[in-house]
This record gives structure tokens, sequence and C-alpha cells, in this order.
């Protein structure tokens, strides 16, 4: 209490003054009432002024006061010169808050742990190995067969080591909620039942899955909504308990809700519903990988000493799995069979949680952590020119303050309390751009179906990294003009400055300092940018343009006459103008491989689609030589192949009428047509050998097999397909033939999600090459100008007796252009090793590619000159005889 | 000045104990309490009365309220805390340890 009456009174220095004298009035008053003379009462206080000094110093902190006193001195500075200190406090505040939101960004995806208990003894299972292609590989889905035999195996050896958690990805599904045709979308999990217990979760309603709800398939049709589903989708109603939902001709009873923070562990997607991982068809299938594998030590488990050998057993395990799986595979070569069983496990932290978001953007979100803090630094090292250039002009100043009896921390404080002030107000200003510009950006990671999803909390984490940020921010500042400023000499400053080059000498180190951070700024962004352009400009060779997509399923799967007839249907509607149906559309993000066999040679794997006649014309993709699908093709049978299947396998031959088989079945397909290569699965992949077969399949005995799941692709008269979208979807369901319109989407959407992460870095790192370039050619001005200042008496001189103009000019920019070309080669140089460390987020765009370093280079020296035309034309202006008739 | 000597170290004592015996006293009562019932032999002087108010007011022994007096005008007046009270039994013991300790120190001499 004591101590926080001395701040308060500090804060109230006036009025505690009055207060002092008020009482002691009153006492000379009593003093003079009780009977003593007027003039011995008054007397007898001494000195007013110093009893009131005293006694304040007793009632008031002393180290407050006086720093109140610096930051009231330290904002008049500010004002004395307004438009400075709100460009410094601009552009602070720019740096300071894209530093903040990129932390939180990066915090959010990758570093913050996830809402469990023990989190950091949660590990995932993965596997390296030599893919079928020869290349190197790794995935971290796991068969539920080999999960069992795993989970089992650690139960029984290393019973006190750890559990294995079995949590499938989350999966966007149809789900219904009442028995009509009424689907909605939700992101389903499969978890086994030991997860909720492990992970240490309470139930907000009910009760969670259990490791008894694990018994088999179908024997525990129970689900559990995430917190967040269960607010968004049914507003916290608690009787949701015990209310059906139904996935495909599935259903799951409703036993409870989880606990609020916990949205599931791929972090970028909030998990609606859980359902035990024996409820899936895929749990009994040997061959189908679909779920992590995790792994979670018990809690005192020497960390170091247990993994090893768990790792090694589970290798055991697992391999014994996949040997005795691969006696059942057939139509591979033993050779790739033995290389895919040369396995190996490893274990990955996963406490901070695991996703595809992580592994896609935890390199960009780092670039643009590096770009933000670059800016900011930027950013500092103008204000912190400036502060040299006021330091300077107030030389005299410190010096007499040095003269009376200032201390020299004094002046240092004197100093920071002003860089501290403008930090502080640069830091309110950031953090209401980071509260916006964080979930700004996240929300541009978002395909149409999966936008990204991420908790973006402002807790002590931030604030600690914000607080951090702000001190460094100070001492950069200020440190060094306090610095120079206290080391003042009284004597040679107030007599006129010994050196007057210093202070410039420093700011023109920091030029260079600057053109460098902002050199690499520039490069990295045109890098990324080029990428960005050439990935969207990339020769798709087929059509985007009006092509509307309906991904369709029918539940236990239709004849194709049944898809035939419903896309005849379709054509028939008023606005369409062609329909075709392929198994899933281009650039979906899908690929499936086929073993093939030409001519009765060692099977190869080479990637197919299943199309309908037409869907070359619909998509603009032009035949090369041949003919197109009939509608009395069939597959097996006619098959039409693309550039790279002919290069690879027929080289230098004429394709069409050779045959290939496929897998194990004995019939031949026959190429009937050479289509040229079009991206398949992503934009940026290399050329693919791919075969495509007619949508209408056969068995054995030549009977149609059923499909359960295709894309109508259908080419719109209108300029927006999305148009057609709901009276198409409605036609479709109106026909009760069991298909149903699962998902709608363009063929220019699937394109635009595959450039999403391109676009995002493209579009931020041009932003922070903007704000560099303006941050560093205001930084030039005002070094330029003050120089030019400065050195008024010497130009002055010097053009009385006679230098020419361009004498003058070399003079004063000589200086400027050697930095901007040091900092140049510095920030180039800088840049080749960053992107070397990303390389792998460019297209078709390499670091040593000369335009790239062409465009920074010009960008700077535009720059440049314009910001050192002012400096310059004042210098020419200089009035020789104005400025000698001053001295 | 040689009486105010002589309270060094026991202003606080006075005082506290004054107000332990009248509350809500203002400056000038303390002083006046002081010296009457010493019948005139100790005397605070204004220039260390307040400094000590003070620091007592911030120890937290003591607190300070305003009231309004007869004539208008408004004083400052002092009341013991809980704090005070503790503090004034360690002082009395204090001194009661001091003087008998002077006091054999003299009748040694």
């Amino acid at each position: 209490m004591s101590l926080w009456s001395r701040i308060s009174n500090a804060l109230r220095g006036g009025r505690l003054n009055r207060e002092i004298d008020e009482e002691f009035e009153a006492h000379i008053e009593e003093a003079i009432a009780s009977g003593r003379d007027p003039g011995e009462a008054r007397r007898t206080f001494g000195s007013i002024l110093r009893q009131r000094e005293a006694a304040r110093n007793i009632r008031v902190a002393g180290w407050l006061e006086s720093i109140l006193a610096d930051v009231r001195f330290g904002w008049r500075q500010l004002c004395r010169s307004k438009v400075t200190s709100a460009a410094a406090v601009l552009s602070l505040a720019l740096g300071i808050g894209s530093c903040v939101a990129a932390f939180r960004l990066i915090d959010a995806l990758l570093w913050r742990p996830l809402p469990i208990a023990h989190s950091s003894d949660l590990y995932v299972l993965s596997r390296k190995m030599t893919g079928f292609d020869g290349k190197p590989a790794e995935h971290d889905a796991w068969a539920t067969p080999d999960f069992n035999l795993m989970r089992d195996a650690v139960r029984n050896a290393d019973k006190d080591q750890a559990d294995l958690i079995a949590i499938s990805y989350a999966d966007r599904t149809d789900i219904t909620w009442t028995t009509d045709d009424d689907t909605e979308k939700a992101h389903v999990v499969y978890a086994s039942g030991n997860m909720f217990p492990l992970f240490g979760l309470e139930p907000t309603l009910g009760r969670l899955l259990a490791p008894a709800d694990d018994r088999g398939s179908g024997m525990d049709p129970y689900a559990v909504l995430s917190w967040d589903y269960w607010n968004q989708r049914f507003g916290r109603d608690p009787h949701v308990l015990g209310r059906s939902l139904h996935i495909g001709d599935q259903s799951f009873q409703i036993i409870g809700v989880g606990p609020r923070e916990f949205t599931g562990i791929e972090k970028g997607t909030v998990t609606d519903i859980f359902l035990p991982l024996r409820m899936s068809s895929f749990a009994t299938q040997e061959s189908v990988t679909w779920h992590r594998t995790f792994l979670m030590l018990k809690p005192d488990v020497n960390r170091a000493a247990a993994l090893e050998p768990l790792r090694q057993h589970l290798s055991e395990v697992s391999r014994a799995f996949e040997t005795e799986r691969s006696k059942r595979l057939h139509g591979m070569s033993r050779a790739s069979i033995d290389r895919y069983l040369n396995q190996t496990l490893v274990f990955y932290p996963a406490g901070a949680g695991i996703s595809d978001l992580q592994k896609d953007y935890r390199r960009s979100l780092g670039i643009l952590g590096l770009l933000a803090a670059l800016v900011l630094l930027i950013a500092c090292v103008n204000v912190a020119n400036m502060m040299t250039a006021q330091a300077a002009a107030r030389a005299q100043e410190m010096a007499l303050r040095i003269s009376i009896g200032a201390g020299r921390h004094r002046l240092v404080r004197l100093i920071l309390c002003q860089s501290a002030l403008l930090a502080f107000m640069a830091s309110v200003l950031g953090s209401l751009f980071a509260a916006w510009s964080a979930p700004f950006v996240l929300s541009l990671i978002n395909p149409p179906d999966n936008p990204a999803r991420l908790a973006l909390v402002a807790d002590w984490r931030v604030l600690l990294f914000g607080f951090g940020l702000i001190l460094l921010v100070v001492l950069l500042l200020g440190l060094l003009p306090a610095l120079r400023a206290s080391a003042v000499r009284p004597v040679s400053a107030l007599k006129g400055g010994e050196d007057p080059h210093s202070p410039r000498r420093l700011m023109r180190g920091a030029i260079a300092l600057q053109v460098a951070f902002c050199c690499l700024v520039l490069f990295l962004s045109s890098l990324f940018v080029a990428s960005f352009q050439r990935l969207q400009n990339r020769p798709l060779g087929f059509s985007t343009d009006r092509i509307l997509l309906l991904e369709t399923v029918a539940g236990k799967g239709q004849l194709p006459v049944v898809w035939n007839q419903t896309a005849d249907a379709l054509r028939a509607a008023p606005g369409v103008d062609s329909v075709a149906i392929s198994s899933w559309a281009l650039l979906k993000g899908i690929a499936i491989n086929s073993s093939i066999s030409i001519h009765g040679a060692p099977p190869v794997t080479a990637f197919f689609l299943n199309i309908s006649p037409g869907w070359f014309s619909t998509m603009k993709i032009p035949i090369v030589a041949g003919r197109d699908f009939r509608p009395e093709d069939a597959s097996p049978g006619a098959a039409i192949v693309n550039e790279t299947f002919v290069k690879t396998f027929f080289p230098g031959q004429d394709a069409i009428g050779r045959s290939f088989e496929r897998g194990v079945d004995p019939r031949l397909y026959q190429i009937v047509a050479v289509t040229p290569d079009v991206p398949y699965r992503d934009l940026r992949e290399p050329g693919r050998a791919i075969f495509y077969v007619p949508f209408d399949e056969t068995d054995e005995k030549s009977v149609p097999r059923s499909a359960g799941f295709a894309t109508f692709v259908i080419h719109t008269d209108a300029q927006n397909p999305l148009a057609l979208a709901g009276s198409l979807r409605q036609l479709i369901a109106q026909r009760h033939n069991g298909l149903r319109v699962s998902n709608i989407t363009t063929q220019d959407d699937l394109v635009r999600d595959q450039t999403i992460r391109e676009r995002l870095i493209a579009m931020l790192a041009a932003f922070f090459a903007a704000v560099a370039l303006l941050l560093a050619g205001i930084g030039l001005y005002a070094v330029l100008n003050y120089s030019v200042l400065q050195r008024r008496r010497e130009i002055g001189i010097r053009m009385a007796v006679g230098s020419t103009r361009a004498g003058i000019v070399r003079i004063v920019t000589v200086d400027a252009f050697a930095m901007i070309a040091l900092g140049f080669g510095a920030g180039v140089a800088l840049g080749f090793g960053a992107a070397r460390s990303v390389g792998s987020l460019f297209y078709q765009v390499k670091a040593t590619d000369a335009d790239m370093i062409a465009l920074p280079a010009c960008a700077i020296l535009l720059t440049a000159v314009v910001a050192t035309l002012p400096a310059v034309l004042r210098a020419l202006r200089t009035d020789p005889t104005e400025i000698l008739r001053a001295e | 000045m040689a009486k105010t000597d002589s309270l060094q170290g026991s202003l606080d004592l006075l005082v506290l104990k004054i107000l332990s015996r009248r509350p809500r006293l203002h400056g000038y009562a303390i002083m006046a309490a002081i010296a009457s019932t010493s019948e005139e032999v100790l005397r605070a002087e204004e220039g260390s009365l307040y400094p000590a108010l003070y620091r007592m007011e911030e120890a937290g022994w003591i607190r300070a309220e305003w009231i309004k007096k007869d004539t208008g005008r408004r004083a400052r007046v002092y009341e013991l805390t809980d704090a005070g009270k503790k503090q004034l039994g360690a002082e009395e013991s204090r001194w009661q340890l001091v003087s008998m300790a002077i006091n054999r120190v003299l009748r040694e001499a």
C-alpha cells in the first residue's frame, strides 16, 4: 500500500503540493489561534519550500517521478516534429504488427502444444521407404490390422512404456441428421477408444469414447461431437444426446460432447465428429492405409532410453505384417515388393499436432516471418537514424545537462524513454494491426470445401512475444543514440563539436544495412511473385472456362447405364452445352495408379482415369491421333494414352493399335488414340504416363460393373457455371435413381486451389517488398537531407571557390551510392542463401536467374534516385553568399 | 534547538503514544500534546514533526484524513492503524530496554 500510495502521489504531483501547503497553513493558523506570534509561527517552519520538498521526498516515489518527467520531455520532443514522429510510429507499428501477426500464425499452426495432457510425450509413427516410382517416399498412413498387431505387441511387451493410438485423417464426409436426403458435410475422424482417456480429456456432456468401444465392426455405433460442432450446429442444445446421425447406411448414436478446447489433432481442421475406429469398413482391410498411428509414452518413462527399443520393436512387428501381406499381392515384381518391404519406421514429436497444413505452410510461414522481421528491422534503422540526427542536433543541450550535473545514466534514460514512448505507441497500433491481419491471412488459406480453421488465441505466449519484441525495438532504437549522447564531452560540445562527421558515418552504415535488408526482401519477393505467375500462367492443355463439376455419389453404386441416362438428362437441360463423366476431375488432387504389363513384360505402374465419350471435347483437350471413345467401348477394351505414356512405353513407335494388360485381368486394352499431356493431380507435377479408360466397366464375365462415385463435367452456356448448379442438382435429385450430388465446384476453382499457397506468399511478399522499399526510400531521403543540411557550410565554400554543379552532386551522393552498392551486394548474397533453403517453394524459378536480380536492382536504384533528388536539389540551391555571410 | 535533539529517535514513539491516547489529532495538536504532557520539557519542531508523520503514514502505522474544522478550513488528522499499534508496542519495549541500559551506565559511573 505504501508503494502504491507513493506511485499514485507521483502521478498527482501538483495536488500533493497543494495538500502539503494546506496542511502547513492549517498548522500555522492553529498556532496563531493558540496565541503565538504570527511571524514567529511562520518562521518556525523555516523555508516552506524546503519543508515541502522534504515532505514530498517521503511521500513520492522519486524514481517514478523522474521517469515521468523524462516521458513528458520525450513526448514534447516527439511533438516538436509531428510528421517525422508519426511516420516513425506508423512504420514501427507496421513492422511490429506484421511480426506479431506472423508469430501468431506460426505459433498457432506449428508450435502451440495441443490442449491435451502430456502433449510432449506424443509421437506420430511414420515410415520411410522407396516408392514404386523409385523415389524416396514417406507415409504416416497405417492399415488397422497392422496397427492392431503393433498395439498388441506394445501392450504385451512394453506395457509400462507406452500406448498406441489410431486416429484417422479428418475427412469431409456426407452426413444426414434426419432420414431424408438432407445431407450436409462434417469433418469425421475415427479414433481408437483409448484416445480420449490417454489425452486426459473430459466430456462437456455425456461420455466420451472409451477403450470398451473398440469391440468390433458394427458393435459400437456411437459418436462424440466436438464442442465446436455442438456449438455451431446445435447451439449447445443438451438434448442432442441420444440423437442419431447417418453416414451412408450406418447410424451412430450421439453419446457425448468433447471438451471445449480440443478440436482434434490436425491443426488447421476442426474435427466435428469422433467415431470408434472399428466402425469404419476400412478397419478390417489389410491393404487400406487410412489412419495415423500415435505413440503416447507413459508419463514417467525416460524418453531417450525408451524410444529406440520401442521403435525397433514396432518396426519388426510391422515388417512381419507387410511380409505376410506381400505374399497375397499380385501383379507386382519380386524386386518392387522387396523394395517396398525395405521400410524404416520413425517417430516424430506430435505434441503440437500434425496436419497437411503444417507440412504445406511450414516454410512459407517461416519466409513470411523473415520478411516481417526484416521490415521491422528496416523501420527500426529508420527511426534510429531519426533519433541519431535529433541527438546530434541536441549535443549542446546534452553537454549543458552534463555540465549542470545530470548523471550520464539519466541522459541514457532520457533517450530510452523517448524510444520507449515511440515503441509503446507503435505497439498499440501494431497490436490492432496484428489482431486484424492474422485472421485475414488465415482466411486466405481457403480451398472452397476445406477452409483452414485455426484457433488464434491471444494469450501469454503472444503477450510475451510482443513484450520481448518491444523491448528489442526500444534497445535497437535508443541504445546507440543514447550511448552517443551520454558520451558527449561537455567542453568540446559546447565549443562547437569535435567531430561533426561522426553521426553521419553512423547513419551511412545504417543506409548500407537498410539497403541490404530491403534487397533481401525484394529479392525473395520477386522469386515468389515470379513463381506464382509462372504457375498461374502455366499452359494447362485443357479449358477451365465454364466447366461446372458435380461430384456425385451413389450409395451402394449404380450401373453405368444409370449414370449415362443421368448425363443425357443433364444434356437436355437448358443452358447446358455438353456433359461428360469422369471418375474424378482433373486437378482434384486424386491420383490412382494401376499396374500394367505390355506384351507380357514385367508389370509397371501408370496412372489412369475413367472417362465417358465426349470428355475430351468438353474439356477442350485435342486428340493428336486416333479417335475418341464410342458409347459401345468399355473397360477393359479400349484405352487412350497421353504422349508421355507413348514416350515411356512405346518410344519412337506408333502407339495406336498397340495393347497392354492391366493387373491380373488377361483381357487387353487396345490404344485407340493419343492426347497431349495435361496436369493430372496437381499443377507442379512433371508429365506422368497416364491412360484413360472408358467409364463403362465390365467384370470378368463381361457384366457391367456399378460405380459408387463420379463427376459430371458440364460445359455451360452461361459465363458463370455455378448459376446452373442449383437447378442441375435438383434435376439429379428428382430422378430418384440413387445418385446424389455431394459437392459442387468448378474447374476454375480447382485450378485456383492449386495456387492458393503461391498466391498467398506472392501477395504478402509483394506487400512487404513495397513497404520495405518505401521505408528504405524514406530512410535514404532523411539521411541525405540531414547530411546536406549539416554540410551546408562546406558546400557553400566549395561553390564559392568554384566547384562545378556536377562536383557538388558527386560529393553529396557518392557516399550514399557506395553504401547502396555495398548493401545491395550483401543483400543479394543473403538472398542466395535464403533462396536455397526454400527452393522447394519455387516453381520454375531459380535464384540465379538474371531477371530475378535485375528486378530488385532496378527497384532499389529507382528508389535511391527518387530519394536523393530532393537532397541534391537542396544542395544545388545552396547560396554561397548567404552561407558565407551567415558565418 | 537543543530540545529537539533530545527527541532524536524517540519522536516516532511519542507521536504514536499520543495518537494511541487521543485519536484523530492534527499536526499542531500533536505538537501541543507533546509539549503539555511533558510539561514543556520536550518540544517537537515542525521541521521534524511533519516528515516523521509522512514517513509513518507511508509505513502504514498511521493514517490521515481531511476533516472540516469549524473555521471552515480543512485540517489533516491522524490516527493509529493496527500496524501502528503493534509498532508502538515494539517501540515502547525498545525504549524501556534502552532507558534501563542508560540508567545502568549512569549508575556505574
